[in-house]
Parts: structure tokens; sequence; C-alpha cells
């Protein structure tokens, strides 16, 4: 498999702090890494550069062999751990959202054929992400789990390369963790997704993960911590796409995240 | 029980807040009563019976010189200076307060002549306007717009600056440009904040419009207090005072139902 992403000696720098120092990798296609390290080890960073938000001071970002340009774009999708839904809109509108943007440059807002169009493709995906009761309702009105399954909802309507998450289920508790589990698992799988993610669950790392990427500083001067960098120091590959396995927990949970009865 | 967790019910809330405007009035009678009783044509604290036939003689008979019930041409006079000076400073408010608050160059920009036009006292400028813009009804307005917009600018340029990054960003990865940000992500997260942002300026937009009316005009509510101040008609102040201050009730009220009504989103558990 060609490399869909790949970062060539990538450093990212804060003054004389170094925070990623020497980032060599390359993400194939399909694949699903999960990114883990200690605090402050630069997980969030290496994200923020693929997203886009962040440049590399030194070094070149490339997806599909082309540069990335130091800004977000529709390429690549995201879902944070916290605000990334629209307190303003209800799910509906929120899912839309994307569509309207880059069918209505002026108005960002759809009407008359287009609209009923766009919402049917919405409401599609909130209803494979277990949303299909919840269409008219605001953030404020969801629970946890169900911003996080309306933010994966967004991201996906806009059919990104890579999905980026920034431990997106670190708010949430056990048991729905276990179920937006499932539900990314599943996802990923309908979608053919590449997906990146930063977590600081190591289980959560390897049984969602095709590869773990460990992030830390291989050398530490203890009169100048901050100028050594982290970089991968570790790079498992776990297993191919085809051969990943169900949920070790079974089918059952599978069958349980069925769009129209998951209780979050 | 500690005093911070004396949570009082609904009607003992009405009851308790009720209690000190009773209070102050009683209190207001009683020394007016006594004043009265000393010299009964006192005019510093008048009774409610001269209020009454202060103000009817404003509300019910025609001004012998123009010909209008001054109580309410008084009253439209000020309302009209008063809603023209909220609605520009709102409507610069919110554009001013968008393109600030989104666009980092323009804040660069533009956000140190903000500044420095907020920290000038609006009533230093009268002066200013009344050269430039003469006597007549701009210049009033005028000094409501440039008393209250910059606030009003700087705070909304503030809340707009301070969206959560990741709404931004997210709104960036579903395909949004800068206008779009702008007016489906930015502008509608603003409107609570800008109805908030009338509600403060209300206050000092009475104070302008008054300064205003007290200074150079021939109608108008300030107007009025200022010019039957020289009988020392205490008999006519007091109640327009206390018109003014319903009429700023009724709107500050107004407004806060508006905006519960138009963003529930924005009001938490009332939706």
């Amino acid at each position: 498999m060609t490399a869909l992403l790949t970062l060539r000696d990538v450093w990212v720098e804060f003054g004389d702090k170094i925070v990623l120092e020497k980032i060599n990798l390359d993400v194939a296609a399909g694949s699903f890494v999960s990114i883990v390290g200690p605090s402050g080890a630069g997980k969030s960073s290496l994200l923020r550069l693929v997203l886009g938000q962040e440049a590399p001071t030194r070094g070149t970002i490339s997806l599909d062999g082309a540069v990335l340009p130091p800004e977000c774009g529709p390429d690549r999708g995201v879902v944070f751990q916290r605000y990334s839904v629209f307190p303003h809109l209800t799910a509906l509108q929120n899912t839309v959202f994307g569509l309207e943007c880059a069918q209505s440059p002026l108005l960002a807002r759809l009407f008359g054929r287009a609209r009923r169009a766009a919402q049917d493709e919405a409401t599609a995906m909130l209803e494979a992400v277990g949303l299909a009761d919840a269409l008219h309702l605001y953030p404020a009105q969801m629970s946890g789990g169900m911003q996080q399954r309306l933010a994966i909802a967004q991201a996906l309507l806009k059919r990104p390369r890579i999905l980026l998450l920034d431990e997106p289920f670190g708010a949430l508790d056990p048991g729905i963790r276990a179920d937006m589990h499932v539900l990314i698992r599943r996802l990923w799988r309908e979608h053919a997704l590449t997906v990146i993610m930063v977590t600081h669950d190591i289980r959560e790392a390897f049984s969602l993960g095709t590869r773990v990427l460990a992030l830390d500083k291989r050398r530490h001067d203890p009169h100048a911590p901050h100028r050594y960098g982290a970089t991968v120091v570790y790079d498992l590959p776990l297993r191919p796409r085809e051969d990943a396995p169900p949920m070790q927990d079974g089918a059952q949970e599978e069958q349980q995240a069925t769009p129209q009865k998951v209780a979050v | 029980m500690r005093w911070v967790n004396r949570h009082m019910r609904r009607n003992d809330r009405m009851i308790a807040g009720a209690v000190p405007i009773l209070a102050l009035l009683v209190l207001y009678l009683v020394m007016a009563a006594q004043r009265h009783a000393l010299n009964p044509g006192d005019k510093i604290l008048p009774l409610p019976d001269a209020m009454a036939r202060g103000l009817s003689a404003l509300l019910f008979q025609a001004d012998p010189l123009s010909g209008h019930f001054l109580f309410w041409t008084d009253t439209f006079a000020s309302l009209e200076r008063l809603g023209l000076g909220l609605a520009l400073a709102t409507l610069s408010a919110l554009v001013a307060g968008l393109v600030l608050g989104v666009l980092p160059p323009v804040r660069a920009t533009l956000g140190p002549l903000v500044t420095g036009i907020a920290v000038i006292p609006p009533i230093a400028l009268l002066p200013v306007l009344f050269i430039a813009l003469g006597l007549g009804e701009t210049a009033k307005v005028a000094l409501i717009v440039v008393g209250i917009a910059p606030p009003m600018i700087r705070d909304l340029t503030d809340y707009v600056a301070s969206l959560p990054r990741e709404q931004i960003i997210k709104a960036q990865t579903l395909g949004a440009s800068s206008w779009q940000i702008m007016i489906r992500v930015a502008l509608p997260q603003a409107m609570p904040r800008l109805i908030q942002a009338v509600r403060l300026a209300l206050g000092p937009a009475w104070v302008f419009l008054i300064s205003a009316e007290a200074i150079a005009s021939d109608t108008g509510l300030g107007y009025r207090i200022f010019l039957v101040r020289r009988y020392l008609s205490m008999d006519v102040i007091i109640p327009y005072v206390a018109w003014i201050a319903l009429l700023a009730i009724v709107m500050d009220f107004a407004l806060a139902q508006a905006s519960r009504r138009l963003f529930p989103w924005a009001h938490g558990a009332s939706h």
C-alpha cells in the first residue's frame, strides 16, 4: 500500500523549546493509527500539524503526494475532545453545515431541492452514528457521547481523506466509551477511513489501532529539558486492515451499536 | 445553615425584593408629610397629589404655545433619539465586533483605534459634536452612538475572538471560508451577547440622551426636567424620573425576553 500521508524530517519548535524532533512517518491509506505517549510529548502537536492548525518549523508534510498548506481544509476531518460541534445549531443543522459551505459560498445556506437533498444525506449519516432520534436537538440537550457521535457524523459527511481524532473519548464514561469504540470501528470499516487517533488510553490505542505510535523524548538533558523534543520511539504494526478483528468483547456489542437503540 | 445555601422560593423572593422599594416609598411619604406639616407650600418633597396635578397638566392639557401635549411629545422625542442611537450603535457593534473578532489582521489594525476612542469620555466630545453637526437631532443621536458603541464593539470583539478555537478549526475542516465562518458560526453565537451588550448599554445611553437634551434642545424628557428645575418643580421632575425608570425597565425586560425566545440554545435549561 502506498503512503497516503508522509512526514519527512519534521520539527516543531517554539522559540528555543523543541516539541517534536525529526519525525519521519508514512501513513498508509486505510490504516488506523493510534498515537500514545506521556503528557507533553507532543501527541496533540503532531495531530495539529497534520490538521494544518500549525505549520512545522522544518520539514514537509504531504498528503497524496502534495505538500499540505498550513491551513485546515475539508480533506482532513477532525473530532476534538470538546467543542467540536456548534452550540447554536441542531444536530441536523450541524451536519448539513458542511454541505452548505461547499454548495453555497455566499450565504452558506441551501434552499428548496438542494436543501432537502443535503438534509437527506445528513439524516442518513446521523442515522449511521445512532442519532436518528436526535435530529432536532441542540448540543446542550445531548449527552457527551451523543455530541461526539454528532461531531463524527459532521466530519464523515465531508468524506475526508484522513479522520483525525484528538482524545475523542477521553471525557466519556467507560460504558459509553465502549459503545463509541464499536461505532468508530464500524465506521472505519464501512467508509474505508484512514484514522489517526491521539489517546492516553493505552488499551484503547491497541484495541482500535492497526498501528500504534508511541511518542517520547529519546534523550533528556536534565539542565535544559526543553532542548530535546519528542519523536516516535515505538512504531508497532499490529495487524493489516483486513485482519482487524471484531471487538474483543464479541459480536454482541456490535449488535448494540445498531443506530436506533444506542443508549447514550 | 450557611447564608450561601439559603435559597428562597419564588414567592419569597418577590416579597423580599419588594420590601426595600416599599420601605423607600414609605420613608419618602413620611418625610414629605413632615415637611408639609411645617410648611404646606413645600416644593422640595411634593406629596403624591401634587405630583398627579403637576403631571396631569403635561399629560392632558395642550401647551398653549405649541398646542402639543408636552408629556407625550417629550416621550416620543426622547425615545426617537434613544432608539436611533441604540440602533446605530448596535448595528456598528455587530459589524465591527464580527469583523474584528474573526479576522486577526483587522483586529490588529483597528483594535487600538477602537480602544483609543473608547477611553475618551463621550461628554467631552459633546462640544465637538455640536460644532460639527449643529445643535439639531444629529448631534444628540451621535452623542449616544459615540458614547455606547465603542464599549459594545470591544465587548463583542472579545466575545467573538474567544469562541473556542476548536469550533473555528472544525468549521474549516467542513470547508467553511472566512466569510462563511463569520456569518454562520460567529454571527449567530454573537447575537445573544449583542442583546446582553445592548441591555448593559441602556443605562449609559439614557445618560447621554438626558445630557444632550439638557444642554441644547426644545423638547424631550431630559429637556423638561432641566427646564422645570428652574421653578423647583419637583412635582414634575419626580414623575418624569419615574417614567424614565419605567421605560428603561420595560426595554431591559423586552430585550431579555427576546433573547430567550430567539436564541433558546444560549439559555441552557430554558429550552
